[in-house]
């Protein structure tokens, strides 16, 4: 059963937006954080389907700063736990709906369950939980949303930091460039589970939003890797976030797709990229904007920026091989 | 222009005025740290942060691991490389890795963990303190085992104790805590670092047989084990199973007693080398404080305002948590009336000074459930309200 992404017009977010917000207003993340933006449009592509709702939270800046006590962002039921088993907490809840439906005490409507963690939740500590709920075939979607580091805790590197930012635990001097590592290739690993697999950004919200969608349509877990820019620890002025996470998607830094079991499938920007390659961008114009590989473009640092060129031209290479565009 | 090359030293020799997570990681540099390995955790994040600029200048590595588990795993496996290693957590990433330190007891394995605690259960308070781990730190891991605890009051002692852990690990063939909270690790004050040549730096025992006689875990009479390093010539056996002297799995009771029991025996009869504790103004005192951490600050300063009063109050603060200081409160119970005991927790070292006093005194905790260090006021207003 392939995936269909439904199509989302311009005129279905004017009428989704009169539906309420179920992530709300007077959260505390950060001016300029992508994080509310992807919250924002997830959850609101998940109201707009009609079924009920529930997230789970790793622990990380959504958690944090959406529920501070005594408020919540949340209009709808929300769990959070300890750092590694937002998806084992997910298992739990759906086994308990299961329990009560054959029980006969919640009625048989499907729920749709959402799993949000960040980079650190998710390619690091929450990976081993991940994995484990998606082998037993648990039925959520899980949206890690990466900004690159463990912004929350200080600005820490994680599996998912790019290579060549600094962060401080990969601060970059006469040693090392930064961090040394590419990043894990979490959606290769996700969708290796043969699961439906998406990757989006909150700059491209029709695109998230059809993507978010599809994911709860499936039947089984699903996963969706979000690009979500943040000001503080990218280290770039709050106004320019969305500007960011679209030259991600221009230089083919982050390209926009979604796979399942052999179909690989370019989507929006990024299926325009691959039909002509001259538009896309150099990797410098993604980099330059954000203090995090200021020290790339030291003369003493060249050969690390064409070695990022190379990498990046490597795999958005590989992957157009093997796509097809919508 | 052409720019100096910087010259990098382990010990930061001179006068600073920096935060006890700094003064830790420069105290684990001064002994030779030459391995950190961790995960990001409020609020001990400024070690690891510390550790991944100083320890590339030194030659050192420092590698940021998935998780705890990974972290402790990964420190244990450098000390079997033959470097002193380390990592720093908080309650939440310490509850993962007791699992592992058990591990490093059973196949004594020298190395330390900082533990800066926060506020718990749980995710708790990330960003403020707590003292809810002395019980985890001692009991967490399952089995019987003899930890080394070690739980400094002022950025001074952060940097003083970090060295002292580190030489019980390598003296003993343990991982050692040093057990900070929040408050010490964010604030700053003076520290001085003294010159290399006055650091005492332990080293592990290296065996003197030849590696065809040599029998990994055969202790010496003070029951701890030379320890050779995987490289060097000698067998290397390391396994979380009940092991006999050549370091094979042997699962019988004979093998589990002699081992068990040495391995908690090696600390229990040299308390007298580990235990610390610091007394203030005890000799004629009627009313004792027992206090530790940054609560101990507080209590000292209790103890001045009840003095300015005429009360006789003294403190004696706990520097060495685990082993417990047993007999040293055992002797105070015989002295003074009371004693009271600031905690921020709901009772844990109060219930070990309980146990430690037979009935011969009044222990009263006064307890805070984290977020907040006791005021001097405090403390003195309950011992006032009580005379």
């Amino acid at each position: 059963m392939a995936i269909v992404l439904p199509k989302v017009s311009v005129k279905d977010l004017q009428e989704w937006s009169k539906l309420g917000e179920v992530f709300t207003s007077g959260h505390r993340l950060c001016a300029g954080c992508g994080a509310g933006a992807m919250a924002r449009q997830v959850t609101l592509a998940a109201k707009a389907l009609g079924d009920p709702y529930m997230f789970v939270n790793a622990t990380g800046c959504l958690e944090v700063a959406s529920t501070v006590y005594p408020y919540t962002a949340w209009d709808a039921p929300w769990l959070h736990n300890a750092f590694e088993n937002a998806a084992a907490t997910a298992s739990g809840a759906i086994e308990a709906m299961k329990s009560m439906q054959r029980k006969g005490l919640m009625s048989e409507r499907n729920v749709n369950m959402i799993v949000f963690a960040g980079d650190g939740g998710t390619y690091d500590i929450g990976l081993q939980s991940l994995s484990g709920a998606v082998e037993r075939g648990h039925d959520f979607l899980y949206v890690c949303y990466s900004n690159g580091a463990y912004m929350n805790t200080g600005i820490q590197r994680s599996g998912g930091t790019p290579q060549g930012a600094a962060t401080t635990t990969s601060p970059p001097g006469t040693v090392i460039p930064g961090k040394i590592e590419w990043q894990k290739p979490l959606a290769e690993i996700m969708a290796a589970h043969d699961i439906p697999t998406f990757t989006a950004s909150p700059a491209y919200p029709r695109d998230l939003m059809a993507k978010v969608q599809a994911g709860l349509k499936h039947d089984g877990p699903a996963f969706m890797l979000v690009d979500s820019p943040c000001n503080l620890g990218q280290r770039y002025a709050p106004d320019i976030s969305m500007e960011i996470a679209k030259l991600a998607v221009k230089t083919c830094f982050f390209p926009l797709f979604y796979t399942y079991k052999e179909e690989w499938v370019l989507t929006g920007i990024s299926a325009r990229l691959a039909k002509n390659p001259d538009r896309k961008l150099p990797i410098e114009d993604f980099l330059k904007p954000q203090g995090r590989f200021r020290h790339l473009f030291k003369p003493e640092w060249k050969k690390k920026l064409i070695e990022i060129q190379d990498t990046v031209d490597d795999k958005w290479e590989r992957l157009v091989t093997k796509a097809t565009c919508v | 222009m052409s720019k100096q090359k910087q010259k990098f030293l382990e010990v930061s020799t001179g006068e600073h005025f920096t935060t006890g997570n700094h003064a830790a990681a420069e105290g684990a540099l001064a002994v030779g740290c030459k391995f950190f390995g961790g995960y990001p955790i409020t609020p001990s994040s400024e070690i690891a942060e510390h550790m991944a600029l100083r320890l590339p200048q030194l030659g050192g590595n420092f590698v940021q691991f998935e998780d705890e588990i990974a972290s402790i795993i990964g420190i244990l496996g450098a000390s079997w490389g033959g470097v002193k290693s380390m990592t720093a957590t908080s309650g939440p990433g310490y509850s993962l890795m007791v699992e592992n330190i058990g591990f490093g007891m059973m196949t004594e394995t020298p190395c330390i963990i900082i533990n800066v605690q926060r506020g718990g259960p749980s995710t708790g308070l990330p960003t403020l303190v707590g003292q809810q781990d002395i019980m985890q730190t001692k009991w967490g891991s399952h089995g019987d085992f003899e930890p080394i605890v070690l739980c400094p009051s002022s950025v001074q002692e952060c940097f003083e104790l970090a060295i002292e852990a580190f030489n019980y690990a390598e003296k003993y063939r343990l991982p050692v805590t040093l057990l900070m909270d929040e408050t010490l690790g964010h604030m700053s004050e003076r520290l001085i670092i003294p010159d290399a040549s006055k650091i005492g730096k332990v080293e592990r025992k290296k065996p003197k047989d030849s590696p065809e006689e040599h029998l990994p875990y055969k202790a010496d009479d003070d029951l701890i084990p030379p320890m050779a390093v995987a490289g060097e010539g000698y067998r290397v056996m390391v396994t979380g199973l009940t092991h006999d002297e050549r370091g094979y799995p042997n699962l019988n009771v004979e093998t589990q007693d002699k081992l068990v029991r040495r391995i908690n025996d090696k600390i229990r009869l040299n308390k007298k080398d580990i235990i610390r504790v610091e007394e203030y103004l005890l000799d004629d005192a009627e009313i004792a404080i027992i206090a530790f951490g940054s609560v101990a600050r507080a209590a000292k300063g209790s103890v001045n305002r009840a003095r300015e009063k005429g009360i006789k109050v003294g403190l004696l603060r706990l520097i060495t948590i685990w082993p417990f200081p047993d007999e040293r409160i055992e002797a105070l119970a015989e002295k003074v009336k009371k004693i009271y005991v600031p905690e921020i927790n709901y009772g844990q070292i109060t219930r070990e000074v309980e146990r430690c006093v037979h009935g011969k005194t009044e222990v009263k905790g006064i307890f805070k459930l984290g977020g907040s260090i006791h005021n001097p006021q405090e403390i003195l207003k309950e011992i006032e309200g009580d005379a």
